[in-house]
Parts: C-alpha cells; structure tokens; sequence
C-alpha cells in the first residue's frame, strides 16, 4: 500500500509499504478513505519529538471502511467509521473511569519505558507518533490496523460525508475538552490563545456549553477571521497588547476562564536521548511557554486555566506564583476521546458544530508531502488540509 | 554499618526494593541463601481482576512463557516441579530445574532454581486486594546470583539493561493479558506478541 512515511527534518515521502495485518483478536483493518494533517504533526516534521524512526508512518485523523476484522471485534465489514487517535483498551482501570487517553494497556511493554522515564508513568498508545506514544503505524495511509476496535471506532451514519465527521478523531473533542475543562458558569468570559482548528473548536464549544462571550487572541487575520465568523471577539496580538486589552474589555477583572491551545512553540523538546536527558538535566531544553504564560497571567483570580495545547518537557520560568497566588484551577491532558464521541456525532448531525469551515485544503494522498510543506509554511492561509485516497 | 541503612529502610513502610542501598539489601539476600552474590529485584502492577483468577493463570507455569519475554518455555513435571528454558542471544538456551516452595491459594506462589541452575534464582509473586473496586496487587520478587564471565555477559545480554527493565515489562505484559485478552504490540505479525488468546 502507499503510506506517507517520515525520514527526517521536512522529509516526509509517499512510499509503497507492506499492507497492515490483523495481530491480535480484537484488531481490525481499515480502508482509509479520509485523513488529515495535523498541527502536532508539524512537531514530527520539524523532527521535534524523538523516537522517531526512518519510515515510521504519520497520521492519527483517519476514517474509512473497515475490510478486515479480527474474531474479538464488534465491527461489520463495511460500516463506516472515524478512528479516535488515542488507542484506548477500554478494560483498565482509566478506561473504566471514561480517562482514556491515559489507558494502561496500549502502549507495547518495552516501548512504555520512554514515557514512563519522561513522566513517571507510561503514556497511553496512539496512531503515528513516534515510539513514546508505541509506535503504531499512523492514518496518512490506504490501510490502517486498529487494536481493541471493539472499543474506539465509531460508526458512522450514511448520509454524513467523510469532511463532516472526520474531526471526531482529534480535533474536534479536544476543542470540546477545553471547553468543558473551562467549567463554564452563566456569565462567563472564555479567552482563547491560537485560532487554529482545535481553538476554533473550543471557541464553538464554549459558547454551546454557555459562555457569554468568547474572546480569541491570534496573530494570522485569516484564522481570526474564522474566529469572528464563530462569534468570538478578536484580538491580534501583534498589535494589541494582550493582558492590558483583556483586562480593558472585562471592566478590569479579566476573563474568567483561559483555553492555551498553541502547545509549545519551536523547538519541541530539545534533547537527544530520552533517558539520558533525564539523568543528566543540563541536556534538557525547555519547551518554549510564551502563551502558556500569558494565559495563567491573564486569567482572573480564581479562574480557570484549560490546557489543551500539546507540552513534551520542562517549562522555565513559570509563573507558579501567580498561579498559587490568584488560587487557579488548572485542567489538562490529551484528549479522551472516546468519552465524547457518541455525544458530538449526535451534535453534528442536528447541525449545532460546524466542523467543515476549518477545511481550506484537499489534496490526494500521493501529494502528503506538498500538504505538509504548505501547512508549515503558509500558515494563515492553510488552516487545515484534509487527504483523500480516491 | 551496612545493616544500619537497612534497619532504617525497613522503619519506612515501603517495599525493601525501594531502598536507596541495594547493595546492603544483596548482601543480606546472599547470606541468606548461602550465596556469594545476589540482587534483589522488586516489582509491583495493580490489575482488575480478581485474586483468584491471577493466581490460578500464574500457577500453571506453562502460561509463563506468553508474556516473560525471555522464557523460551517451561514444562511442569509433578505438583511443583518445573524445567524452565530460557533464551540467551545467538539462538541459543539456557536452563535449569525449579521447584516451588510456597503455594498459598490465590496469595503467594515463591519457587526456586535446583541445583546445578545455571543462574541461581528465586522468584515470588504475591497477590494482594488493592483498594475495593481496584483489582489486585501484584508484587514480583526476583533474587538472583548474577553469574561472572562468559555466563555474566550472556546474562546481561538476556536482560537487556537490567534484570529491573525485564521485570517491569513482563508484569506489564500480565496485566495487558489479564485485562484485555491481549498483550499489545506495534510490530507486523512475524514479530507479533506470543500472548494473544487463541
């Protein structure tokens, strides 16, 4: 099959490589029908993460036909489904508990290691993202093999096209999960830092779970303009001032809950050796935290911080006083996001998220590469680009 | 002295594998044994499933060799005898007898190497109730003799890093088995994982 495969910095390449497998009893086999490139793996392109391998394949927002499936799977053979990109066993103890992007089991024993070093536990498993997350063969592909497919898919309702639900494997419930993170009261006023999809997602959901005005802070005026068509309030920071603007437009007090969905900038985690930079930290750079700073700066006093923006590393310089000072609530993680998907399908077939307007490209999936260049290199009039494999 | 910083060790109420002096710990395992040498190597993983059923999956060692990545197999002779083979580097075994010493049902399986083992070892694994709703916990204890020369670095080839990494990864392999059927894996299916239910 032909697979979109990483090589090195800004190397990526369409490559023919054998067809995945069924392995284990509850796998199954999809036929990829749409995928897309994400922000984060604009980090794997820039060669940011480590524990990438040369012809490691990419991708983790993938959906299409299941052909093939293992004799412990609940799928049928040609039901259409969006694949969620956390790879979640549905038994352990987080799974249990609706954390499934903290699932025990996903992540092959001897690739856990690396995060459990990093972290002090192991991360869960997810699709194309380097052996941290266990190496699993990503969606940028014709065929994706899908453990403990009983439990992530979802089943998708003809009469939905492909641009529609695509979004329910990542983007679209991280956007919901900053949201909700904000633990939004009547009143409410949720500031949001990077208007790219997941900002824009959480700039919808806040105001479906109640915000009173939802203010969206970015420095492209294509992605702001997005933001305005969502009803949110603007501010480009590079000619505004940000804490003195918020602070202005909330009659002094500053919005009540704050969403950093921008992740660490550049440089990524800045260190060669897992485990050895651990033992040894002057090889640890730091994760840059320009936003992340703001934000906790920003937020009212007793409000709340939502962090849906990907961090690898360490911070320096956080402002831990004003986070102890102002008594901050901070929620964050990577998505779960199989606790939300029943819910979000529902929504978009009642029509109550837009989840297409975010789409600015498609492209067929032999021309990855040029997709991935142009959403690293023309970022404001590349929002998202969706591949298509017919 | 050294019993001075395992006294101490033991006044906390963690396990004795977290204590900062390992060597200490060795030494009072080996004296106790009758050994030159010994490392002690501890570890814990909390499973949803009941006692009972971890117990009995553990107690017939031919289940073993699904998830301790290195055992090649073991086949069990009368009530508690076993023939472990274990894989060493270059398609070759290594082997030795074993005999368990302690069976408590669904609490406590301990056994150890015969003579002439080519590494000499014990192993015990307990099976405690975690917090109600939680499962069990599990807690692995391997005490060996770690062999010099050639057989040393054979050794240490096996277990890869250390005997500490092997052991975190086959308890996590049990728990993958034990609470989904499966045990997970990356790799295409000639390298596939020999756990998989069938």
């Amino acid at each position: 099959m032909r697979a979109l495969t990483w090589h090195g910095k800004h190397d990526v390449r369409m490559e023919t490589v054998p067809d995945p497998q069924i392995v284990n009893p509850r796998d199954a086999i999809i036929k990829v029908t749409s995928t897309a490139i994400c922000g984060s793996d604009l980090h794997l392109y820039d060669s940011y993460i480590p524990t990438l391998h040369r012809g490691d394949i990419l991708g983790h927002e993938f959906m299409g036909e299941v052909v093939e499936t293992g004799p412990g799977s609940t799928l049928q053979k040609g039901q259409r489904v969006v694949v969620p990109f956390v790879i979640a066993c549905g038994k352990c103890f987080f799974c249990e508990h609706q954390q499934f992007s903290a699932c025990d089991n996903s992540n092959p024993a001897d690739k856990a290691d690396m995060s459990e070093v990093l972290y002090g536990y192991p991360m869960t498993g997810a699709f194309g993202y380097s052996h941290l997350t266990g190496g699993y063969a990503g969606g940028q592909a014709e065929y994706v093999r899908v453990p403990y497919s009983d439990v992530g898919p979802i089943v998708v309702p003809d009469g939905l096209e492909d641009d529609k639900v695509l979004f329910l494997s990542d983007i679209l419930p991280t956007g919901w999960m900053a949201a909700e993170n904000c633990e939004i009261q009547p009143g409410d006023t949720v500031a949001v830092w990077g208007c790219g999809p997941v900002g824009q997602f959480a700039i919808q959901s806040a105001f479906v779970l109640g915000a009173h005005r939802v203010i969206a802070i970015d420095h492209h005026p294509h992605r702001l303009e997005l933001a305005r068509s969502m009803k949110a309030e603007v501010i480009n920071y590079h000619d505004v001032k940000v804490r003195e603007a918020l602070a202005e437009m909330t009659g002094g007090i500053g919005p009540d809950a704050v969403i950093d969905a921008v992740g660490m900038e550049s440089h990524g985690f800045a260190f060669d050796n897992v485990v050895d930079a651990i033992k040894t930290s002057v090889k640890l750079g730091t994760d840059r935290t320009h936003a992340l700073r703001e934000v906790i700066m920003a937020c009212r006093k007793g409000g709340r911080v939502s962090i849906p923006g990907v961090y690898g590393g360490v911070a320096d310089k956080f402002p831990i006083g004003a986070l102890m000072e102002k008594g901050l609530t901070v929620k964050t993680g990577q998505t779960h996001v199989q606790k939300y998907s029943q819910k979000l399908l529902e929504m978009i077939g009642e029509g109550r998220l837009d989840t297409t307007y975010i789409i600015s490209h498609r492209l067929p999936l032999e021309e990855a590469p040029r997709g991935y260049k142009m959403f690293k290199e023309q970022q404001d009039e590349v929002t998202k680009v969706v591949l298509k494999t017919h | 002295m050294p019993d001075e910083h395992l006294d101490r060790a033991k006044a906390s109420d963690a396990p004795l594998s977290a204590a900062v002096h390992q060597r200490d710990l060795g030494h009072e395992a080996a004296e106790a044994r009758g050994w030159h040498e010994a490392a002690v190597v501890g570890r814990s993983v909390t499973i949803n499933r009941p006692r009972a059923d971890l117990y009995a999956f553990w107690r017939d060692f031919r289940n073993l060799a699904r998830f301790l990545e290195n055992i090649e197999r073991i086949d069990v002779g009368d009530d508690r005898r076993s023939h472990w083979v274990v894989k060493a580097p270059a398609g070759r075994t290594v082997e030795w007898d074993a005999q368990i010493t302690e069976d408590e049902p669904e609490r406590l399986i301990a056994w150890t190497s015969l003579e002439g083992a080519d590494v000499k070892n014990t192993g015990q694994i307990a099976f405690a109730d975690a917090a109600p709703g939680r499962g069990t916990l599990v807690t692995a204890t391997i005490v060996y003799d770690p062999p010099a020369g050639e057989l040393g670095k054979l050794f240490a080839k096996l277990f890869q890093k250390e005997p500490k990494v092997q052991t975190r990864r086959d308890l996590r392999r049990f728990k993958q088995l034990m609470e989904t059927g499966e045990i997970s894996t990356s790799e295409a299916p000639a390298a596939g994982p020999r756990g998989s239910f069938s």
